[in-house]
């Protein structure tokens, strides 16, 4: 079973178009997980069932018992998020500033504060359209621990896949290069990085690469929109060829990514001339890649 | 006091790649035509908004994070450090405590609570942040280190930067991360106002209710810009007009300004007609202040 995390740095390069027409058609050789938990959108071209709702609590709140409070201060003074206020009444909790660490119900010599484990979201088990498993979440509005939801996702597709003899697992995950995209980077088996030849597609790829290769992990690229500006293309071309990563994949700037998006469908359901054809060819290059790795090892 | 209003302007969306960079930027760029400006790109992970700007470097520092250091012969192997951390940031490992800075949040409990002292805290680099000037524009930036993961405490020094250099009737712009989990709620928590960017596609539309939802709960004031108008459907637009949420402007798909873009140009001038739309995102937020 192989792992493959399509992730981007930047947002808005057709990440998620181009992982839900993989997951199409991989077809139910495929679980696929949707570890963009901040703004996860696969569902919007799978047609998940979301049958199987589990909530997700992770992390820690405190939370002050008023009647136990002796009004010490010591929570107050040990807190480094400034978190813990009080007024003349009471000491009070912001939840929004509190990172769960704990500390001030270790000090509370009262015994006044618990730590509550909060629900941060939802994470369901779906059969799509294909017929497949896809694993996705629902983050809590406002809620932390994203990287832990991003965990929970991958894991269960991992379990799901290895219950059940499937191929791949392909991931969606998330911008950035912080903790739900470290989380979704970890344990994979091949990363596709979905880029365009903007200046900022380009500055973004770099740095999101330059974490992709701590992990040591075999790595494809995607440019995409490639005629918005050639000569950026060129330079993305170069910097791949050094650093070498698989290029396996250049498509053209085409609003058929929006307009499939609109109808509900990936771009290999709803395009049927060139672009289907290139986006099916950089699946086929990633199958490519992923028998040669077997090999190599 | 002043009788100025502070006015902090958070650009922010649910959605990547629907243009915050684009909007803040060219946003202060316009503004900083007629007054001073202080535009802050809070998208630690992936900035981009100096792409856009030029300028000559005022200042530059590196930001720290605290995190604790093991000293090996005031140790006892005690254990407390290792049960106190919530965040499975140090553990022991047979006579060694071993410390993962990458997962500390920096709260202290593993240094105070240890009863020889063996945990002092120490500052490592997080990232850095410049600041250059441009005429009336201050454009800030910070960067995290590659493999950091905690987007938050650089959010956070990056904002107590801008408070501590910049008097409260100066217009700040901050171009917020994407999402809605907590590095868009550090990066939008003193925010007056925050503009959600978003664009008429069902991604767009889903996650922009994702990032409402959210700027409601932290009580935050909220307009809309819908980027890349003329593509998709309208969906968008009845949303915010069902939820009286206003439109404060709607930048027209264009390719043309998708190649300034990727050149790395503004766009504020381009069109009379991308102009208008910038004048009437500046009078839409008189409108929502008063």
């Amino acid at each position: 079973m192989k792992e493959i995390v399509i992730i981007s740095g930047k947002g808005g390069t057709g990440k998620t178009s181009l992982a839900a027409s993989f997951a199409y058609l991989g077809g139910k050789d495929v679980v696929v997980a949707d570890c963009d938990v901040d703004a996860a959108d696969m569902h919007l071209l799978l047609e998940p069932d979301f049958k199987f709702p589990e909530d997700f609590f992770s992390g820690e709140l405190a939370y002050i018992e008023q009647d136990r409070c002796i009004q010490c201060g010591k929570c107050e003074d040990v807190c480094r998020f400034d978190a813990i206020t009080h007024n003349n009444l009471k000491f009070i909790v912001d939840l929004i500033s509190c990172e769960g660490c704990g500390y001030c119900a270790r000090v509370c010599p009262a015994n006044a504060i618990i730590n509550i484990k909060p629900n941060v979201g939802k994470w369901y088990i779906s059969t799509i359209k294909t017929g497949s498993i896809m694993v996705h979440a629902r983050l809590g509005i406002g809620a932390g621990n994203s990287g832990k939801l991003v965990a929970k996702v991958k894991n269960k597709a991992k379990e799901i896949a290895e219950d059940e003899f499937k191929e791949f697992i392909i991931v969606d995950g998330s911008p950035g290069i912080g903790c739900p995209v470290v989380s979704s980077l970890s344990g994979a088996s091949f990363v596709v990085l979905v880029t365009e030849p903007s200046v900022s597609g380009f500055h973004d790829l770099k740095r999101v690469y330059e974490l992709v290769h701590k992990f040591k992990i075999r790595t494809a690229c995607i440019i995409n929109k490639v005629d918005l500006n050639f000569s950026i293309t060129a330079e993305i071309e170069e910097f791949l060829e050094e650093e070498k990563i698989l290029l396996i994949g250049k498509l053209p700037y085409n609003e058929d990514f929006t307009a499939a998006m609109t109808y509900g469908q990936t771009i290999v359901e709803y395009s049927n001339g060139y672009l289907r054809d290139l986006v099916v060819n950089s699946w086929e290059k990633i199958k490519q890649a992923l028998i040669n790795i077997k090999y190599l090892k | 006091m002043t009788n100025h209003r502070p006015l902090k302007i958070a650009i922010a969306s649910g959605k990547g790649g629907t243009g915050k960079t684009t909007l803040a930027t060219n946003l202060a760029s316009y503004l900083a035509e007629k007054m001073e400006v202080v535009l802050i790109d809070l998208d630690v992970e992936e900035p981009n908004s100096g792409l856009f700007i030029q300028g000559d470097l005022n200042h530059e520092e590196d930001k720290f994070k605290m995190v604790p250091v093991w000293v090996e012969d005031q140790c006892t192997l005690c254990g407390i450090c290792q049960k106190v951390c919530n965040f499975h940031a140090l553990i022991q490992l047979g006579k060694m405590i071993m410390v993962f800075p990458e997962l500390c949040h920096g709260c202290y409990a593993c240094s105070e609570l240890c009863p020889e002292s063996a945990l002092p805290m120490v500052p490592k680099k997080m990232g850095k942040l410049v600041h250059y000037k441009n005429h009336q524009l201050h454009f800030i930036e910070s960067r995290l280190e590659i493999g950091e993961e905690q987007a938050v405490p650089l959010i956070r020094q990056t904002r107590k930067y801008i408070d501590e250099h910049f008097k409260n009737e100066i217009i700040c712009i901050y171009d917020a991360p994407p999402g809605t989990s907590c590095p868009v709620i550090e990066a939008t928590k003193d925010a007056d106002i925050v503009i959600l960017v978003t664009e008429p596609t069902p991604f767009g539309l889903h996650d922009l209710k994702l990032a409402i939802e959210t700027m409601i709960k932290l009580n935050k004031r909220i307009g809309v810009v819908l980027n890349r108008y003329g593509i998709g459907n309208d969906d968008v637009l009845n949303y915010c007009e069902e939820e009286g949420i206003p439109v404060l402007a709607k930048i027209p798909n264009s390719r043309h300004i998708a190649e300034l873009y990727s050149q790395g140009k503004l766009i504020y001038r381009i069109t009379s007609e991308v102009k208008n739309e910038f004048d009437k995102i500046i009078s839409n937020l008189g409108i929502l202040i008063n």
